[in-house]
């Protein structure tokens, strides 16, 4: 008895032990974005602020960040991953439908090549990318960024939608175009309804690619007007490498939407991924 | 299943009407509803991959973007990478960092999932959700809070370096500089990826452990069997799908780690590049682009990873996941 109660403690010590080692780095940026300077540098580093302090997010909200205002390339990232959202989740609802309601030649084909595009490295197609948005003279703007963010996010929503749309009684429809409601209106009225929490799981996710996207946007955008917010972070990163207070701060208003975000569709993007997986 | 798939592989484009079946749905319908994807991806992914494999042929630079067609080069793009130790120097850093950050990735991530499964409900969700924060950092982000606890003034790790004995940690850590040798550079590059990537591995585990019935492991009690060997012969075998996934997609997302390496070294620092690096470099990093160079070492990088791909589509087909 007392054996398992030692087992117990140690087993609900490492637990404690994991989360604070996963959680940590992040609680360290969110710490020293309300530290001053002073205990920032500090030669005996304390966990939490002695004296929080705003200054640094003031900074961030009102100064000048590498010749662009942090609102700025929060409205420019906010624009790109809505449109990316939107445009997306509304191609995943048409294709996730099509691949669960209905056996068509090349449905396999259609699947296979959605997991390998997921594969396909970014970091490669950058290249050519570059040269044919250059070509369209859609380089420097944010609608040529969107579709290629759309390109990138779809393939991932069909993947996970699609197990919500199955998930729909098939009778439910039938139902409903007995009753005499066409094609149009049982989409409408009946599925779109039932896959709508599917829906804003997958628009989250879509949400947090674009969010998040570096590479292209770092290459694509010229002008400091279009910039995203993770772009501003690499010009401030580069540029005042230790002012490490405002580049918290920065860093905390980056990242805390998308944990928010992240931690409403945990559940749902781990089995999106390896929903099949699991049935072992 | 099984058996819808042999009927739609024989039906020819136009069949002749056999025996009479109410044909409910129109033909046309799953086809309009997949274009707009098709149409996307195949513009946007696949046309640019052809084109990277067009060019790695070309000579594409600064006049090739004022709008001159480019110059065909045959395999002298290829000649020079092969022939230049510093390929195969990046290629060595790509190899090696995979290889030690999916190690580190499956072993821990497999006993933070192992751990989740043996803990109470309340703590187990607890300690699930403060992974998913890991798992949820921006890479961007992750990049710059690692190099802020790597820093070398006023960084964390050098500090608490510091504090240990010397005996057992050496002297001089107060102001050490992670970012000045590869080596140390890809120490910190490996703590940041294997701790935002342990989480997905963990909660996949963890979906698979909570699948395999409970009995087997009374069983395997029963007969005297301890928990390192209930591992192997209970929980490995059930969940070797899992894990054969879970280790395509490690080695497939750091193979190509492009934004964490970039922040935390920069175009500057060549000694440190991996291959995705050294691709972004030649065609954008400097003011007399070389883009066909540039294709030719991503289309070498793209090839492994679509090796490694195939085998990634071959397990989900296996497992019915196209179905």
């Amino acid at each position: 008895m007392k054996s398992r109660r030692l087992g117990r403690i140690v087993l609900n010590g490492t637990g404690v032990l994991v989360f604070l080692a996963a959680v940590f780095p992040v609680l360290w940026m969110v710490s020293t974005a309300f530290k001053p300077n002073t205990e920032i540098f500090s030669s005996t580093p304390q966990p939490l602020p002695k004296h929080p302090t705003l200054e640094h997010f003031d900074l961030v909200l009102n100064g000048k960040i590498a010749e662009g205002s942090f609102w700025g390339y929060f409205g420019n990232s906010l624009v790109l991953a809505l449109a990316t959202v939107v445009i997306s989740s509304l191609l995943a609802l048409l294709a996730a439908t099509a691949v669960a309601r209905f056996r068509f030649r090349f449905r396999t084909t259609f699947l296979v090549m959605l997991l390998v595009v997921q594969m396909v490295p970014c970091e490669a197609l950058v290249i050519s990318l570059f040269l044919d948005l250059k070509r369209l003279d859609m380089l420097n703007s944010l609608v040529g960024l969107t579709v290629v963010y759309v390109a990138f996010a779809v393939p991932f929503a069909i993947w996970m939608l699609r197990g919500f749309v199955a998930a729909v009684p098939k009778e439910l429809e039938e139902a409903a175009a007995i009753d005499g409601a066409g094609a149009m209106r049982t989409f409408f009225t009946v599925l779109l309804p039932l896959v709508a929490p599917g829906l804003v799981a997958t628009s989250i996710f879509s949400f947090i690619t674009a969010w998040n996207e570096f590479i292209f946007a770092f290459t694509f955008l010229e002008d400091q007007d279009k910039a995203t917010l993770p772009m501003m972070m690499q010009f401030f990163f580069g540029r005042s490498g230790n002012a490490w207070g405002p580049i918290m701060a920065a860093s905390t208003l980056l990242t805390l939407p998308v944990i928010a975000f992240f931690l409403i569709v945990q559940r749902r993007m781990v089995s999106g991924l390896t929903a099949g997986a699991v049935k072992g | 299943m099984l058996d819808t798939a042999p009927a739609v592989r024989k039906a020819p484009g136009r069949k002749t009407s056999g025996p009479a079946r109410p044909r409910r749905r129109p033909r046309l319908g799953p086809y309009l509803l997949i274009a707009p994807t098709v149409v996307i991806i195949a513009v946007l992914m696949f046309w640019p991959m052809i084109q990277i494999a067009i060019m790695s042929f070309q000579k594409v630079g600064n006049r090739q973007l004022r709008g001159e067609p480019a110059e065909q080069v045959g395999t002298e793009n290829f000649d020079k990478i092969f022939s230049d130790p510093f390929f195969w120097q990046t290629l060595w850093h790509t190899v090696l960092f995979a290889a030690v950050a999916v190690a580190l990735t499956l072993l821990v991530g497999t006993l933070v999932g192992l751990l989740l499964n043996k803990l109470g409900k309340r703590m187990s969700n607890v300690v699930a959700g403060g992974v998913m924060v890991a798992w949820a950092t921006p890479p961007i982000t992750a990049a710059i809070i690692f190099s802020w606890l790597f820093g070398s003034t006023g960084g964390l790790v050098n500090w608490l370096l510091d504090l240990l004995p010397d005996w057992l940690v050496g002297g001089g850590w107060a102001d050490y500089n992670w970012f000045a040798t590869p080596l140390s550079t890809y120490t910190v590059l490996t703590v940041c990826v294997v701790w935002q990537a342990c989480p997905f591995v963990a909660v996949s585990v963890l979906a698979g452990l909570k699948s395999v019935p409970s009995e087997l492991y009374e069983a395997a009690r029963v007969d005297g069997s301890g928990p390192w060997r209930s591992f192997w012969s209970i929980t490995f075998p059930l969940l070797k799908p899992i894990f054969l996934v879970l280790l395509v997609m490690s080695i497939i997302w750091d193979f190509k780690v492009f934004t964490q390496l970039f922040v935390m070294s920069g175009l500057a620092n060549r000694d440190a590049f991996n291959l995705s690096l050294y691709a972004y470099s030649e065609a954008f990093g400097s003011i007399n682009p070389k883009l066909g160079m540039g294709s030719a070492i991503a289309l070498v990088l793209t090839l492994i990873l679509l090796l490694v791909t195939a085998v990634y589509v071959r397990v989900m087909v296996r497992q019915g996941e196209t179905k």
